[in-house]
């Protein structure tokens, strides 16, 4: 849904210009250092980019799902790191609480979301838990006004940056799948809560992630987000239906950033007296990548729509996820190959994104994941 | 209040600019954007617009933002932008005063503008508004005429600096700092004036994405061209539009006699 397509059109021509004219020249540097300069994610803050989905009441953009895809298609033009500094703010690091936190914790914590004073954590998977998210170990007990937290979190994004950590821990001992669990809001900071040493990655340099460690540590129970326990898996759910079509809408950016600098390469790039895009076997790698752009580019719009529309949207965001992500990867390769052994080469750029898009068939639920849930979504829906 | 009264007023109170109202008009043109690689028509009629993206003139940002900063100062008190064009031109309003003017003009017209026609249509703006300054981009980018800052300060009979490198308002003058052939030169002149940005006078902002939505809920009036009683019919006509002649081939040659050779007598730039 968009609400008004003046106002759209001016908010992606300035992320548009930002991309290119900050974060695209800024790409190497970022890589090489493994850091985002200060003065940049001090620009990011300013831009706005941190409150993009946190609602209006809240201080943020408020946009509608449709708006945020189209806005992260062209924030996926820049190498995706920068992204994922804001992008848990907007998707697993504050959705908790935009969509389940009380009244209290919205006041709270949003309003220094939006500006990217603090930034959101989601701390979901563990050593032992990944895919299989609701056998999670990590416990909270409560004790009097509070609860104590044990256990170890794991790849947690933004984790050595986060000012707080949406926390999913088991509360009822008892019931060992996702009705045991509840989720929380911790603050770093708080005693009992140690980070490991950043994780050394494939690519994704400048955006970290690392262990988050609960030894007693101990949260007042006002930090549980919706004041209700047992439903933090199902919150979790809620937040990754949403970050799933998000993770989609950066596959297809960064698809059509590498077709772009592919395609460009392809008219520029002399092979046998004459540009390499007029030979067929390059034109067809061009060809397959762009109309395979075109599909997830609709699937993620069609996705965005009907959730903004209120519907379940769990099937069609692991669709798009799915596809997009594969997608992406399928570019990656076909990229590489179009710039042929200057793709190997890590001063075009193009390998760096190969590197950096193998995450997106990792992270917010694996490409087999997606395959589960799309497929028992349809079992369910078939046996009623 | 009449801009005499005004300046009067301005002069009463010398310490506190903040207590005098100071308007700002800024002109803002809906052009290609800079990025574009234009193409000509196959027809030489003009320059192909179908799906090429378009944005504010890079020059009349410098002259939002230059405004907007005065606003900021505390030396103006509002700053209105002004955009003549298709209806399209609204969304170049809205990034003006997403940048910070308080209300936006759509002089909304579908006919060709040429210089003179704009120029007429701010002189009817500034009768209406009484702008203590006017601030424009020296040129636009797409047709780099040059022209409608100087035509406006005619038709007004207000002085004018253009390229402007620099500019302070106070007590009823303008202190402008021009880019110059030779280097810089300053002139002070009386307001109501017109002054045109040059590149080196600001770097504009980004508009914030929180202003871009907040922008919104600003006011915008469309006006039609005639209800300036201004006819727009174009003085001009062009003629053709044809590309720029391709860059041939260079030569490499063998020595310096004969590049000196060369370029006294086939490039004759020596």
């Amino acid at each position: 849904m968009i609400r008004d397509q003046e106002t759209l059109n001016v908010l992606l021509d300035t992320i548009t210009r930002f991309v290119r004219e900050r974060l695209v020249p800024n790409e190497a540097l970022v890589a090489e250092k493994d850091r985002i300069p200060d003065e940049l994610v001090a620009e990011m803050k300013e831009l706005g980019l941190f409150g993009l989905s946190i609602p209006e009441e809240h201080g943020g953009m408020g946009l509608t799902m449709e708006e945020e895809v189209l806005a992260t298609f062209e924030i996926g033009h820049a190498s995706p790191c920068f992204r994922s500094l804001f992008a848990t703010n907007n998707g697993i690091g504050g959705q908790g609480i935009v969509i389940d936190g009380t009244a209290a914790q919205k006041a709270h914590y949003l309003p220094r979301l939006v500006t990217g004073e603090i930034i959101g954590s989601f701390a979901l998977t563990e050593p032992d838990s990944g895919s299989d998210a609701a056998s999670l170990r990590t416990t909270a007990v409560r004790e009097g006004d509070s609860y104590v937290l044990n256990g170890t979190k794991r790849y947690i994004t933004n984790a050595p940056e986060a000012g707080i950590f949406t926390v999913m821990a088991r509360t009822d001992p008892s019931r060992k799948g996702a009705d045991g669990i509840s989720a929380f809001i911790v603050e770093r900071g708080t005693p009992g809560l140690s980070l490991g040493a950043p994780d050394e990655k494939m690519g994704h340099k400048g955006s970290h992630t690392c262990d988050v460690i609960f030894e007693d540590c101990r949260v007042p129970a006002a930090n549980l987000i919706g004041e209700r326990e047992g439903i933090g898996f199902k919150t979790a759910m809620k937040v990754l239906d949403k970050g799933r079509i998000n993770i989609a809408a950066i596959s297809v950016g960064v698809a059509e950033r590498m077709l772009e600098d592919a395609l460009r390469y392809a008219c520029e790039r002399k092979q046998f007296g004459k540009p390499i895009a007029e030979f067929q076997l390059v034109q067809a790698m061009l060809a397959d990548s762009k109309a395979e752009l075109y599909a997830a580019r609709c699937m993620v719009i069609d996705a965005a729509r009907k959730r903004d529309e209120g519907r379940d949207v769990g099937t069609e965001a692991s669709c798009a996820k799915m596809f997009a992500s594969e997608m992406c990867g399928r570019v990656a390769d076909r990229a590489v190959q179009i710039f042929g052994g200057a793709g190997y080469l890590s001063e075009y750029g193009i390998e760096r994104f190969y590197r950096d898009v193998r995450l997106f068939r990792l992270f917010e639920g694996t490409t087999q994941i997606q395959q589960l849930v799309i497929a028992r979504n349809m079992i369910r829906a078939h046996n009623g | 209040m009449g801009s005499q009264a005004r300046l009067e007023k301005h002069k009463e109170s010398k310490n506190s600019h903040r207590s005098i109202a100071l308007k700002i008009l800024v002109p803002v043109k809906r052009v290609v954007d800079y990025n574009v690689k234009v193409r000509v028509k196959a027809d030489g009629s003009g320059v192909d617009l179908a799906n090429v993206k378009m944005s504010m003139n890079p020059f009349d940002e410098i002259a939002v933002e230059e405004a907007v900063r005065l606003k900021e100062a505390g030396v103006a008190t509002e700053v209105v932008a002004v955009s003549c064009g298709v209806a399209q031109c609204q969304e170049t309003l809205r990034t003006a005063m997403a940048i910070g003017a308080d209300r936006g003009i759509l002089v909304e017209t579908d006919a060709e503008l040429q210089p003179l026609a704009v120029a007429k249509l701010l002189k009817a703006l500034c009768d209406k508004e009484q702008p203590t300054v006017v601030i424009c981009g020296k040129q636009a980018i797409d047709d780099d005429a040059n022209q409608t800052g100087q035509m406006l300060a005619a038709l007004m009979g207000w002085p004018q600096a253009t390229f402007a490198s620099k500019v302070a308002l106070a007590d009823g003058k303008a202190t402008v700092t021009r880019e110059i052939d030779g280097g810089l030169e300053t002139l002070e002149m009386n307001l109501p004036a017109v002054v045109t940005t040059d590149l080196r006078l600001n770097e504009p902002r980004y508009a914030t994405l929180p202003n871009i939505m907040k922008a919104k809920k600003k006011p915008l009036e469309t006006v039609k061209p005639a209800d300036l009683s201004i006819d727009v019919a174009p003085r001009l006509a062009t003629i053709k539009v044809s590309e720029p002649a391709k860059r041939s081939a260079g030569v490499i040659v063998a020595d310096v006699a004969q590049l000196v050779e060369k370029l006294k007598n086939e490039a004759k730039v020596i």
